[in-house]
């Protein structure tokens, strides 16, 4: 079954169910096009995937344990969606550049950023984590859909450089509506842009489910624009990293664009603040935990109870390094307020950075 | 030296950056078989290719939001923005994006964008081809915003402004495209500073873009009846360059200003509130402001009572020398009523 399809294709064809390689019970599906693009995952580099998973939900479980304690101003947790995260990030190469938006942060664990980097932005003492440059990732884009169009910006600039990196943008079923992300769609296919728009459909934005963004699948769109776009069941870290990896070979050979569909559950809040239930229709949510991303990987693995618990603790040691991590970070020096707003000298800024370092000596004695 | 256009001075401005550094590509609408709409960018593409002179789809915040994509890769992006008007459907991504991209990454990621903008009236457009949006940028952090008078000036400045590393909104007096200069490409100056185009000693006339040849031309007709104008080019208007303007100040202790924008929440009232905290004892009568109404920009046959024009500095001059004029009637009190 190829569920790959060309922009010239009869949109009808996209009435598909979305690429699946492990179902929900753990049982591996057989499909001739894409099986040969995970053939190196053995089970154990499944194992190793799986610890991922486990690891990431553990740290967002643990962030949201410190939000509600107080240590983090916010967080947006992404329970339901390890899979479409792991799966897609573990097939990217560090030359390779990811944008995305702020619930990325098990794209930003795979993509090696430290502990500590992960919450600077959540607990207030920096304006975003990490140094994009030493991780191959740039920080969250809060704007919603903006980073689609610098994802594909920064592909246009790899062909201009000659190499065959590909940015990949992250997004969610909301920001498809943004303009941006449109306008990102035309300027990649115009361009012939490698880049590709990985959206995580989790159904959700805040409270306004996906129909309200989509009469018809968020994939559809694509072929519109003269992109080939693929449905995938977000929940399987197996199909995630098949069609990434598919999407990516093409963008690197050449083949511009790709949109990928993820298919996925917001099984959590929107963020920290806010109360799913007042909109979520709990059995549809009960459907979803059904399709646990990380359910299947552990009964098709099979793992025995010493190695899961093995698993588990590490996760568990992962999580009180994260919180140790977190909470002693110190607060920015109040004169740090007026640092990197330009990076060649600026005399507005810089008076009032003198005359608030005045101000503030006058408190001491 | 060589005589220039305005549009011509740009132009090879563009030319030499592009020559210079292969990292400068130049985006916009109609830049590349058309040479852009006012023909800035005229003989650029076929000279350096489609690859770095690139025509883009009519979409403003893909432009700009392609450029940051490209500066995140080390490229230097100058952008072209047709009209004014047109830049609102890319102001998301100059304000959330290229302006706070610095900041937001500790340094990491630089945006040394320009973004250039024809910019005011004045040549009978219609509807969104003649505004003066500078002051949304300039209350921008992080972004640097200038704007070019003259064609050695527009040349000089836009070459440092390429070498810039912060992004920088380089607004263009449409209306004097076609006005001629000699220009010598060699010559440099900080692109923070102002310039004093004609010293003066009675009244101090702070002008920048296209009301820069109006301000001069009020400065020979007051010397006519003997009074002395500075007219000072601000060039910057994001930083100011408040040693050149305070040192005016000083001298003459009388201040008018003018731009086509508004004067609600516009640079003249910055420019105001910066003078009165640093010049209070230097100055004999408020500062005034000679700016467009506060109104949208008008139709074309209107936009002789929306810009600001000789009489109506000259007026704000006869204003701020205690002289009878047609809006106070007598002196500048009770002006404000």
């Amino acid at each position: 079954m190829s569920t790959t399809v060309s922009a010239e294709s009869d949109m009808t064809s996209l009435e598909f169910e979305p690429v699946q390689l492990l179902d929900p019970s753990g049982a591996r599906v057989a499909d001739s096009h894409y099986d040969p693009l995970i053939a190196d995952i053995t089970d154990a580099r499944l194992a190793a995937l799986y610890e991922d998973l486990v690891i990431i939900r553990r740290i967002d479980t643990e962030a949201t344990a410190l939000q509600r304690q107080g240590e983090l101003g916010l967080w947006p947790p992404l329970l339901g969606q390890e899979a479409a995260q792991v799966g897609s990030a573990r097939a990217l190469r560090a030359d390779d550049f990811v944008f995305t938006s702020y619930r990325e942060n098990g794209v930003a664990y795979c993509r090696g950023v430290r502990l500590p980097d992960l919450v600077r932005t959540w607990r207030g003492t920096a304006a975003s984590g990490w140094n994009p440059y030493d991780v191959g990732m740039a920080t969250p884009a809060v704007i919603i859909g903006a980073q689609t169009l610098h994802a594909t910006g920064y592909a246009l600039g790899c062909t201009k450089d000659g190499v065959d990196s590909v940015a990949v943008a992250y997004f969610g079923d909301g920001a498809t509506s943004q303009g941006d992300v449109n306008e990102a769609m035309v300027f990649a296919a115009s361009f012939h842009a490698p880049v590709v728009f990985f959206c995580q459909n989790n159904q959700w934005a805040i409270s306004e489910p996906v129909g309200l963004q989509a009469v018809r699948p968020i994939a559809d769109r694509a072929p519109g624009f003269g992109i080939p776009s693929v449905r995938v069941d977000g929940n399987d870290v197996l199909a995630v990293m098949a069609v990434t990896r598919e999407a990516l070979d093409r963008a690197r050979s050449g083949g511009g664009p790709t949109f990928i569909e993820a298919v996925t559950y917001r099984m959590g809040p929107h963020t920290t603040s806010d109360d799913p239930s007042r909109y979520v229709d709990p059995v549809q949510r009960e459907e979803w935990a059904g399709r646990d991303p990380l359910a299947r990987v552990e009964a098709h693995l099979n793992l025995t109870p010493e190695e899961a618990a093995g698993i588990a603790a590490r996760a568990d040691e992962v999580a009180r390094e994260f919180r140790a991590a977190c909470t002693s970070l110190p607060d920015p020096e109040p004169l740090s307020v007026f640092d990197h707003v330009y990076a060649e000298p600026h005399s507005g800024v810089e008076r009032q950075r003198r005359r608030y370092a005045a101000y503030l000596r006058g408190f001491e004695s | 030296m060589t005589e220039l256009t305005l549009s011509k001075a740009i132009g090879t401005g563009l030319r030499r950056a592009l020559a210079e550094d292969d990292r400068v590509v130049l985006l916009g609408e109609d830049i590349g078989a058309l040479g852009g709409v006012f023909r800035v960018t005229d003989g650029l593409q076929r000279e350096f290719g489609h690859e770095r002179v690139m025509d883009t789809p009519l979409a403003e915040s893909g432009i700009i939001g392609m450029a940051v994509g490209l500066a995140f890769r080390g490229f230097r992006p100058v952008v072209e923005i047709q009209f004014d008007g047109f830049i609102y459907p890319g102001f998301d991504q100059i304000v959330a994006q290229v302006a706070k991209l610095h900041y937001r990454t500790a340094g990491a990621v630089r945006m040394p964008l320009t973004i250039r903008v024809p910019f005011g009236g004045g040549i009978g457009a219609v509807e969104h081809h003649s505004e003066s949006p500078e002051a949304y940028f300039a209350h921008t952090a992080g972004l640097r915003v200038v704007a070019c008078s003259s064609p050695q000036d527009a040349h000089s400045m836009i070459r440092q402004a390429i070498a810039c590393d912060d992004p920088v909104l380089f607004f263009e007096p449409k209306r004097r495209y076609w006005s001629k200069g000699e220009v010598d490409e060699e010559y440099a100056f900080p692109l923070g500073s102002a310039r004093v185009v004609t010293p003066g000693t009675d009244v101090t006339l702070l002008a920048y873009g296209p009301l820069v040849p109006t301000a001069l031309d009020a400065a020979v007709a007051a010397s006519d009846e003997g009074i002395s104008i500075e007219v000072v080019d601000l060039r910057s208007l994001s930083p100011l360059d408040w040693g050149t303007i305070q040192a005016s100040v000083a001298k003459t202790g009388r201040v008018v200003i003018t731009h086509e924008a508004s004067e609600f929440g516009g640079l003249g009232a910055e420019l105001v509130s910066g003078i009165t905290d640093r010049c209070f004892f230097s100055l004999e009568a408020p500062p005034q402001r000679v700016t467009g109404f506060d109104v949208p920009y008008p139709p074309a046959r209107l936009e002789e009572h929306f810009l600001p024009d000789l009489d109506r500095i000259l007026d704000a001059v006869d204003r701020v020398l205690g002289r009878a004029n047609s809006l106070s009637g007598s002196t500048h009190a009770g002006w404000s009523a």
